[in-house]
C-alpha cells in the first residue's frame, strides 16, 4: 500500500448508533490508520448540552466503544472520539471515560487514554469579553456578560490541535470534549503531514460515517488522504459512493456548501471535482484550507428558560373541526381569564402555546393546506419560572382542553383526553443562547488534557 | 395538475445548519427541474421570505447546476429547542417550498434583459 496516504475509518454518525462489525473488520484488512467517530452534537436540541446528559444509554455506547477498543488495540491504531456525551460537556467526557475504563479492564487491554475537557468558565469568557475577543456570528448580535452567566454549560468547540497534542502525548484513545465534527477525523492526518484542503475536506465527508454514500444505514467508510487528494468507498461492499454522493454530503447541516469555519481557517471546496475511480469509489481532489489569521473557538451555551408543563387532548368532533383555529383562539382566552381570576397571575408571569397537531401545528401560519382535518391533537405547552406555577396554569385549563365549545354550540363537548392525569411535567426547559466566538492565542489554550496511562502488559 | 418544485424533485428535504439556521435542498430531477428551481424570478430571497416569513436580507441561495441542486439557507424563526420551536430538527420544513408551482416550462421567459 501507498507509504505516503493515511486511511481514516469511520464506522458511524455518532457514538452509541450503532454499527455492523463487519464494518471495522474491512476496514482494518483495507489498511486503517485511525478510527474516528463522533460521540455528539447540537442536533437533537439545548437539553443534552444544559443538563450535561447523554443522547445515547450506556448499553448503546458500551456495544459501539467495545468493538473500536479491541480493533485500535489489535490494530495498534488510535481510536478518537469527539463531543463525548452528546454536549461534549466534562461530565460527559468522564462518562465516556469511565465506560472505556471499565472495557480497558474487562478485556485486559493496555492503551493510554488522554481526556481532553472543553466546558468553559462563565467568569473566564466574561474577561475574554471585557477584552473585546468575544464576537458574534449571524444572526446573532453582541453577547451580554449577564448571558455568559446565566448558562448552565459552556462549552467550547475545539479544533484538531488539541487532539493532536494529546496523540503527541502519547495517548492511544482520545475522548474529546465538544470539537468540530471535522477535527475528529482531520487530526491523526494532519499530525501525519497531509495536506490541509483534502484532509479538512475529507473530513466533512466522512464526518456522518455511510451518509455519504447510495446506502446510508449501510456502515462505515474508509477516506484515504494522499498529498494530491482523496479518495472514499463505504465499507460495506454492497454500497457505493458516488460522484454525486459524496458532493451532496456537503449539503448536508451546513449554511453554506462550499466554504466552512474551522478553528484555524477555512475549508473551501469551491474548486473540488469529484471523480468516479469505480463503481463505488470516488477521486476528490481540489479542496482548498485557507488559514485564518486569528484563531477562533466557537462557543455554545444552553441555560434553563424556565420551567414547562404539558396537556394534551384530541378533537374528532367535525364541527370543532370545522372551526378550531376559533375554539383554540377561546381556549387562550379563557385560560387567560381564569389564570388571572385563580392564580392571580398575569399574562406576562407566564407563555403558552397551544399547538394543534393536524391542522397546522408544525408551520403554523406557513402551512399551504386548507380545509378541516379528520383529527386533531391539541397540545397546550406551559412555560413559567417554576413548576408548580406551569402545573397550576395546565390544571387550571384541564375543563377548558376537557368541556370548551365553540361559540355557537348550544352543549358541551368532551374531548378525547389519552392519559391521566392529563398534566406531564416537562421539568426545566434549556435554550440555547451562545453563537458566538472567541479569539485565542494559542489552539490548545482553553481546553485541558488528563492522561490515564496504560498499566504495563500483565 | 399541475406540477410542483417537489414533483420535479428526486428529494426536498430540510434540516438545522446548527442551532440557528435552517437549510433546505432541492435535489431536482433533471436539468429540466433544475432550471425550473433555479429561476431567480420565479424562486428567489423574496418568495423565500414570504414563505418562511424570514427577512429576505438574511435569506441565501446556492444554486449548483452540477448536482442539479438548488440550496437555501435562512436563520431560524425560534432558536432550536426553544419554547414554541416546534420541529427540532427543522425537518419537515421543506413543504411549503416543495409545494411551490413553477410556471409551465413554455411560459418560463429565458430571454429576458441580462
Amino acid at each position: 500500500m501507498n507509504d505516503n496516504a493515511i486511511r481514516i475509518l469511520v464506522p458511524a454518525g455518532m457514538l452509541g448508533g450503532g454499527f455492523p462489525p463487519e464494518t471495522i473488520e474491512r476496514g482494518l484488512v483495507r489498511g486503517a490508520d485511525v478510527i474516528a467517530i463522533d460521540g455528539g452534537s447540537t442536533d437533537s436540541g439545548p437539553f443534552y448540552l444544559g443538563a450535561a446528559t447523554p443522547k445515547t444509554t450506556r448499553a448503546q455506547v458500551e456495544w459501539d466503544l467495545r468493538i473500536l477498543l479491541k480493533a485500535a488495540a489489535d490494530a495498534r491504531i488510535p481510536l478518537i472520539v469527539g463531543s463525548c456525551g452528546t454536549g461534549g460537556t466534562d461530565a460527559g467526557v468522564d462518562w465516556i471515560a469511565g465506560i472505556t475504563e471499565e472495557i480497558l479492564a474487562a478485556e485486559g487491554l493496555a492503551l493510554t487514554v488522554a481526556a481532553i475537557y472543553s466546558e468553559q468558565k462563565a467568569s473566564a469568557l466574561v474577561e475574554h469579553l471585557a477584552a473585546g475577543a468575544i464576537h458574534p456570528l449571524p444572526p446573532h448580535g453582541d453577547l451580554e456578560a449577564t448571558t455568559l452567566e446565566s448558562c448552565t454549560r459552556i462549552v467550547g468547540m475545539m479544533g484538531h490541535e488539541p487532539i493532536e497534542a494529546a496523540l503527541r502525548g502519547g495517548a492511544q484513545v482520545v475522548l474529546a470534549g465538544r470539537a468540530t465534527d471535522t477535527a475528529v477525523a482531520a487530526a491523526y492526518p494532519l499530525m501525519r503531514d497531509m495536506p490541509a484542503g483534502p484532509t479538512w475536506h475529507a473530513a466533512k465527508i466522512v464526518e456522518c460515517g455511510g451518509q455519504c454514500t447510495t446506502d446510508p444505514r449501510a456502515g462505515g467508510v474508509l477516506a484515504t488522504i494522499d498529498s494530491d487528494g482523496f479518495t472514499i468507498e463505504p465499507l460495506d461492499p454492497a454500497a457505493s459512493c458516488t460522484p454525486a454522493s459524496v458532493a451532496a454530503h456537503m449539503l448536508y447541516e451546513t449554511a453554506d456548501p462550499f466554504r466552512m469555519r474551522e478553528p484555524a481557517g477555512t475549508i473551501d471546496v469551491t474548486g473540488a471535482t469529484y471523480r468516479a475511480v469505480d463503481e463505488r469509489t470516488v477521486r476528490v481532489e481540489g479542496s482548498a484550507f485557507d488559514p485564518a489569521p486569528q484563531h477562533t473557538i466557537k462557543l455554545e451555551g444552553a441555560r434553563i428558560s424556565g420551567y414547562e408543563t404539558m396537556s394534551f387532548t384530541a378533537i374528532r368532533d367535525p364541527h370543532i373541526l370545522a372551526n378550531i383555529e376559533e375554539w383554540a383562539a377561546l381556549l387562550r382566552q379563557v385560560l387567560g381569564e381564569w389564570v388571572t381570576r385563580t392564580l392571580y397571575l398575569e399574562p406576562d408571569a407566564y407563555a403558552l402555546d397551544i399547538r394543534l397537531y393536524g391542522h397546522n401545528a408544525v408551520l403554523g401560519e406557513h402551512d399551504p393546506a386548507t380545509g378541516p382535518a379528520r383529527e386533531v391533537a391539541v397540545m397546550l405547552l406551559v412555560h413559567a419560572s417554576d413548576q408548580a406555577t406551569a402545573t397550576a396554569i395546565a390544571t387550571v385549563a384541564n375543563p377548558l382542553m376537557l368541556h370548551l365549545p365553540t361559540a355557537d354550540m348550544a352543549y358541551l363537548p368532551s374531548t378525547a383526553f389519552p392519559f391521566s392525569p392529563a398534566e406531564t411535567e416537562r421539568g426545566p426547559a434549556y435554550e440555547f443562547v451562545l453563537n458566538h466566538v472567541v479569539d485565542v492565542e494559542g489552539p490548545t489554550d482553553l481546553f485541558r488534557t488528563e492522561y490515564r496511562k496504560a498499566v504495563a502488559d500483565a | 395538475m399541475p406540477e410542483t418544485l417537489g414533483d420535479l424533485a428526486l428529494e426536498v428535504r430540510s434540516k438545522n445548519a446548527g442551532p440557528f439556521w435552517t437549510t433546505m435542498e432541492l435535489f431536482m430531477r433533471d436539468e429540466v427541474g433544475y432550471a425550473a428551481a433555479a429561476d431567480e424570478d420565479f424562486l428567489n430571497e423574496e418568495v423565500i421570505a414570504r414563505l418562511y416569513g424570514t427577512p429576505a436580507e438574511q435569506v441565501r441561495i446556492f444554486r449548483i447546476p452540477a448536482l442539479n441542486v438548488v440550496k437555501i439557507s435562512f436563520p431560524r424563526p425560534v432558536p432550536q429547542g426553544g419554547f414554541r420551536d416546534r420541529d427540532v430538527h427543522s425537518g419537515q420544513h421543506h413543504v411549503p417550498l416543495a409545494l411551490l408551482i413553477p410556471p409551465a416550462a413554455g411560459a418560463r421567459r429565458s430571454g429576458d434583459a441580462d
